[in-house]
């Protein structure tokens, strides 16, 4: 497969004696969108948190740009993580003491961006995602809808490389779910950003270019063979 | 669908002729399906002749196709009618798909495989949906969420049928 930005192959986790991931691999091109499927309890979680460096596999390899995951050090592995990922998730990600525009600056505010610089950058995504009307309201005083489309602005004002998103409709009724995927996925397509996209959900799989399904542990790709 | 029962409710709108009410209708509803001018014209005798509708006039220098056609009071009792009886829910107790998962197991081929293949296709239709649907107007939007809807069903029981293969094996070959 050409211009592969991240792959993991043949990952292992075990949770106590459950084990999550039972051989599990996918690879992400540069741009790309793609599902994770599975049922509750597949691995599909546990696979992005291995492919995103929050969990280290037991055994297998996470291959980012060329660099080995489990080679670098949490520092590094943090400052990537801060820099060229991106991450949504279901609900629980916003800093409920902060701002939600404090909260879409926070990733860059780490990065040593100067604060009038990160809000300013904060600002102009809020109004990409269409809700600058929450800037200075806290997440417990906006709208699930609203947080979530927060939560993806914060996960696109850094320019990642690559956007993790886990399940991120799953708290969203369908009209919400549809308004966060268009923007999510419309917004990674215009910075040329890869979005891993887990979901149980088919009509928020459809927002993707094609799907990896996990079952038991495993990866299944029938169309996709590499 | 009932196409003589969509053509009165234009109809309810006020008079019209037959190429009138094929564009109405083709704008509507026929997005994938225009109707045929035969099948206008057709609809619309037989709406005249069960007394539904009514001629009312002609356009200047017209031919039969300019007749204009009204609503009659029947026409309009049919339509509240036929639009507060439900439409019967289908019920596809002879699933395909269903022979193809037994027939695959009885005859000791990865009935996975079935069950993989179909959600290929599933997917591929749902993203020509997805795609189609933020090109489209709110009349295309809510066309292509009904057929999600139900693309989304059937995937949900190719998931279940999937975890379910091994009990349904042994049932098979017991």
């Amino acid at each position: 497969m050409s211009d592969v930005l991240l792959v993991g192959t043949d990952l292992r986790k075990s949770f106590g004696k459950t084990p999550a991931l039972d051989g599990a691999g996918m690879s992400v091109a540069a741009g790309e969108v793609v599902a994770v499927l599975g049922p509750s309890g597949s691995g599909k979680s546990t696979l992005l948190h291995c492919l995103a460096g929050i969990v280290a596999p037991e055994s297998g390899t996470v291959v980012y740009a060329g660099r080995e995951l489990s080679a670098m050090g949490d520092k590094e592995r943090s400052a990537l993580r801060r820099g060229e990922f991106g991450f949504v998730f279901q609900f629980g990600q916003l800093v409920p003491e902060l701002t939600c525009l404090e909260n879409v600056a926070l990733p860059l505010r780490l990065g040593g961006t100067p604060r009038k610089a990160a809000e300013a950058a904060a600002r102009e995504w809020l109004g990409r995602v269409r809700v600058d009307e929450v800037a200075d309201k806290r997440p417990g005083e906006v709208s699930g809808g609203q947080g979530q489309r927060v939560a993806v602005a914060r996960a696109l004002v850094t320019r990642p490389k690559v956007i993790f998103a886990d399940e991120p409709t799953g708290a969203l009724d369908s009209l919400s779910g549809e308004e966060v995927m268009r923007l999510l996925v419309g917004t990674a397509r215009e910075t040329g950003a890869a979005v891993v996209l887990v979901t149980h959900e088919a009509r928020v799989a459809a927002y993707s270019d094609r799907e990896v399904v996990v079952r038991d542990g495993r990866t299944r790709e029938p169309e996709h063979a590499w | 669908m009932s196409i003589g029962h969509a053509l009165l409710g234009l109809l309810e709108t006020g008079p019209r002729h037959g190429y009138d009410l094929k564009r109405a209708y083709d704008e509507r509803f026929g997005q994938d399906r225009p109707l045929a001018y035969g099948q206008v014209y057709s609809t619309l005798s037989r709406l005249l002749r069960n007394g539904l509708v009514e001629e009312s006039g002609v356009e200047p220098g017209g031919g039969p196709d300019r007749k204009r056609y009204a609503i009659t009071h029947a026409g309009v009792t049919d339509v509240a009618e036929w639009l507060v009886t439900p439409e019967k829910p289908q019920i596809y107790l002879q699933s395909a798909l269903y022979t193809k998962v037994v027939l695959a197991l009885m005859s000791g081929r990865s009935a996975e495989d079935v069950l993989d293949a179909q959600r290929v296709a599933h997917l591929k239709a749902m993203r020509e949906l997805t795609a189609r649907k933020q090109e489209g107007d709110l009349a295309d939007q809510l066309i292509c969420d009904h057929a999600l809807f139900h693309l989304e069903a059937d995937l949900r029981w190719l998931e279940l049928t999937t975890a379910r293969l091994a009990d349904l094996g042994a049932q098979v070959a017991s």
